[in-house]
């Protein structure tokens, strides 16, 4: 069956802050785009992208608490993979970040997993609470990107 | 989780080659657990050389380059060198788009770090 054929897939998960969770929803997700061809750079930058993701939500969302729940929905098809990443905390505001890559930044040795999702992937959204991450990559990315 | 290291560490002539035994530097664990190593490294050293050979990393956290950046600050504060050698492909991307490619030294391969550093 061609790439093209195959029914999107779209799901919805509530994880644990664990390793194991973590590996698991993004091998899921790893998958789903290697059966619809997506080439190497889209699986690592969403790889790194649902890493920083989860990562924020645990740490800075739920405090390092991994008996939170996260949820993560997500879908792929043929054209783009998607992804929404919910904690249960408080939010936070991204524009009160440093940009990490100012200059007088570089060495600051956090606030940098919200740039590096939206460097990675091709549209990003922080809701206003700030608990919420919606991230989408294309599976033929433009070239400007 | 074991005891095992995560890094294999080699000394020769005054220099410390660092090499990640783990090709994935993600788990917040691993990462205190790398930058707590390498950071009695550097505590050991007068005057710390260091190489960190990426070869057989194919993935970085955020958290990760911050353990990175810890480990320049406190390699700086002893006026040692800190190298960050074979960086290639999507990892070299990370620290391009983070612009931290500013920030370190990096080589492109060992021989090269290992020169400057001599």
């Amino acid at each position: 069956m061609s790439a093209q054929n195959q029914q999107p897939e779209h799901t919805q998960h509530c994880l644990l802050g664990t390793r194991e969770d973590f590996d698991s929803i993004q091998r899921v997700i790893l998958s789903a785009m290697e059966r619809l061809d997506f080439g190497e750079d889209a699986l690592f930058a969403v790889r790194i992208s649902l890493e920083e993701g989860l990562a924020n939500a645990l740490l800075h969302g739920h405090q390092g608490d991994e008996e939170k729940e996260i949820e993560v929905n997500w879908y792929c098809d043929a054209v783009a993979v998607g992804c929404e990443i919910v904690d249960k905390g408080r939010g936070y505001d991204p524009e009160s970040i440093p940009d990490p890559t100012a200059d007088e930044n570089l060495t600051l040795p956090s606030g940098r997993g919200l740039a590096m999702i939206r460097a990675f992937m091709d549209e990003v959204t922080v809701n206003e609470q700030g608990n919420r991450v919606i991230m989408k990559r294309y599976k033929a990315r433009l070239a400007s990107s | 989780m074991t005891d095992t290291s995560l890094l294999q560490i080699f000394e020769h002539d005054g220099i410390t080659n660092v090499e990640f035994v783990e090709s994935n530097i993600l788990d917040e664990m691993c990462i205190r657990r790398i930058g707590d190593e390498i950071a009695s490294v550097i505590d050991r050293k007068g005057l710390p050389k260091i190489v960190l050979n990426f070869d057989n990393v194919s993935a970085l956290s955020s958290s990760a380059l911050g353990m990175l950046i810890t480990l320049n600050t406190k390699v700086g504060d002893k006026k040692g060198s800190l190298i960050l050698a074979c960086i290639k492909g999507p990892i070299a991307d990370v620290f391009r788009i983070t612009k931290l490619d500013k920030a370190f030294t990096i080589c492109d391969s060992m021989a090269e770090a290992l020169s400057s550093l001599r």
